[in-house]
């Protein structure tokens, strides 16, 4: 099968250096380097050939479980509805206190959503206007999307029973 | 926190819900008031998570289905849907042209459902009581199709990958029929209710304007979007499950204003009809589960029979589907908007991440942007038309 290069790859790549694309189940991916996302975003958003004028979602994978390094991944899902074509950018992000550039600037809908991953995953978003967090409490600890985010460890809120319980050996007929 | 502080000395904070009759479920809004008008209105949202996201880690991909009806739960079978329609991406794989069919079938009927919830809570919210209950009337009927088809009236988990659970029962296409020879006439009964009505008018319209631009920038998608004079609708502009084979409109309003969104919802219950119309009139028969047994347990009298297909059912229910490892986003159309799965898989019985685009929760964020320069008493008309389901927000 002949492999056809997405437009966006030549126009990006004089921006952003060599990318990497995938194509995988009639979708595309392509891989943006952390520091290059804001330029990416906007001649994606702008480019006429383009033309990504939605972001349908924004979301992040932690790796961790996967071996694959770095560890974060920010997953980005453009949408052209003149083109009607989604694209994927995959922004790969170090364990160490994560952090990349907001896109608010370049798609309002992405306020929300960078909370959302803010608060789920803790990446900060720089130039966020508004970071704090959306889904849990202000005096949450920890980013329950982390895979070394534990379930099942908070304790019970209420017992009536604590230490008085006592395991007993039961005869069975 | 700064949300609870004025921006300037003369105006007054107020706490809108988390529990309030008429914020569409657990949403909190914070008001900055100069009087009577709204000077900025924060919604605080989180207050209905369940930590959807990271349980989909822990279930087979099986038993994730369960999880997916949960989180929308006006619109179950187009998120059992969405769910199945990303996992069967990972398998590469096909449904048979039966399940095809009845899935969109049933995806118009759950549309039609939500609708109908909108626009009886909606009304009740602006003072219409009785248009409540003539819609909870007609959907107690879908809920008895609900019922027919899973068991369950709400949850109902009846479209999985690979197809559908099992084949409708007897006297379903009739108990359709009847629905279908029953709505047309229902439909104008709330539209004799409203659409002239000079309170329903004084209370929706000029209300909430959303300019197409601020509606694309923000992220909006479904009727709200299409109120607003973009013709974007994922059934025509991306089908899947064969919606290119049916003949229907989109519904395009250009006031842009709270009754734009009612009146594009309400169209879009009678273009729901055409298409449970056209989805009866061409079902075929045949399996409604596909025959990939990596995927669908293999039918109860060949385990009897076959070690094969023993082992499969065993595979199956002790570990589960395993797709390849790789990672897809599929896309629906919900009552609310794009709702879209995405899916990542490293080849194992569970799946490694799943993300919802949850369309309430893009949809959500414009409230911030129409709302001020309204009266108090229009953010009720304002969140309504933006029908937010808090379970799809806060996942």
């Amino acid at each position: 099968m002949a492999k056809s290069v997405h437009p966006a790859i030549p126009k990006l790549e004089p921006l952003v250096g060599p990318v990497a694309a995938t194509q995988a189940h009639g979708e595309t991916t392509i891989a943006v380097p952390a520091d290059r996302i804001r330029n990416a975003a906007l001649l994606l958003r702008d480019d006429s050939e383009l033309d990504y004028s939605q972001l349908a979602d924004l979301t992040a994978v932690d790796r961790l479980d996967l071996d694959e390094q770095p560890r974060f991944l920010i997953v980005y899902h453009l949408l052209s509805h003149r083109r009607r074509e989604r694209l994927r950018l995959h922004v790969p992000l170090p364990d160490d206190d994560p952090a990349i550039a907001s896109v608010v600037a370049v798609w309002p809908t992405a306020d929300w959503f960078e909370r959302e991953v803010y608060d789920l995953f803790g990446i900060r978003f720089v130039g966020h206007p508004n970071l704090r967090r959306i889904i849990l409490s202000d005096d949450w600890e920890g980013h329950p999307l982390r895979k070394d985010y534990p379930i099942g460890i908070e304790d019970v809120a209420f017992t009536h029973t604590v230490g008085r319980i006592q395991p007993q050996q039961v005869d069975l007929p | 926190m700064t949300l609870e502080r004025s921006t300037r000395d003369d105006t007054l904070i107020l706490n809108v819900g988390p529990q309030h009759p008429s914020t569409h479920g657990v949403l909190r809004i914070v008001l900055e008031l100069d009087g009577e008008t709204i000077v900025r209105a924060e919604p605080v949202i989180g207050y209905l998570h369940t930590g959807f996201e990271k349980e989909y880690e822990r279930r087979t991909y099986l038993q994730a289905v369960t999880l997916t009806d949960r989180m929308d739960y006006l619109s179950t079978l187009i998120n059992n849907l969405g769910y199945a329609l990303a996992v069967e991406k990972l398998f590469d794989l096909e449904v048979p042209p039966r399940a095809r069919v009845l899935r969109v079938l049933l995806a118009e009927l759950t549309r039609i459902n939500s609708h109908l919830v909108w626009l009886g809570t909606t009304a009740l919210e602006l003072g219409a009581m009785s248009v409540f209950l003539y819609c909870m009337r007609e959907r107690e009927l879908i809920m008895d199709l609900n019922e027919m088809i899973s068991g369950a009236r709400m949850m109902t988990s009846y479209i999985r990958p690979g197809g559908l659970t099992m084949d409708i029962p007897e006297g379903f296409i009739g108990k359709v029929e009847e629905f279908l020879r029953l709505m047309p006439c229902r439909i104008q009964e709330y539209e004799d209710l409203l659409r002239d009505n000079e309170l329903w008018i004084e209370r929706n319209r000029g209300i909430g304007v959303l300019p197409a631009e601020t509606a694309l920038a923000l992220g909006v998608t479904g009727p709200i979007l299409r109120a607003s004079g973009v013709a974007w609708d994922l059934r025509k502009a991306m089908p899947y499950s064969g919606y290119e084979e049916y003949d229907f409109d989109i519904c395009v309003q250009t006031d842009a204003d709270c009754y734009a969104r009612y009146r594009v919802r309400v169209d879009e219950m009678r273009e729901s009809l055409k298409i449970i119309r056209q989805a009866l009139d061409r079902l075929p028969d045949g399996p409604v589960v596909t025959d990939d047994r990596k995927v669908a347990p293999p039918p109860r009298h060949e385990l009897a029979l076959s070690m094969e297909a023993l082992i499969h059912h065993f595979k199956l229910f002790t570990e589960g589907m395993k797709p390849p490892a790789g990672e897809v986003y599929a896309a629906v159309e919900s009552p609310r908007g794009e709702l879209g799965f995405y899916v990542v898989s490293d080849g194992s019985g569970k799946p490694y991440r799943i993300h919802v685009r949850a369309p309430s929760f893009a949809n959500l964020q414009v409230l911030a942007a129409i709302a001020p320069g309204h009266l108090v008493a229009d953010l009720i008309a304002i969140t309504a038309s933006l029908d937010p389901v808090m379970g799809d927000v806060d996942r």
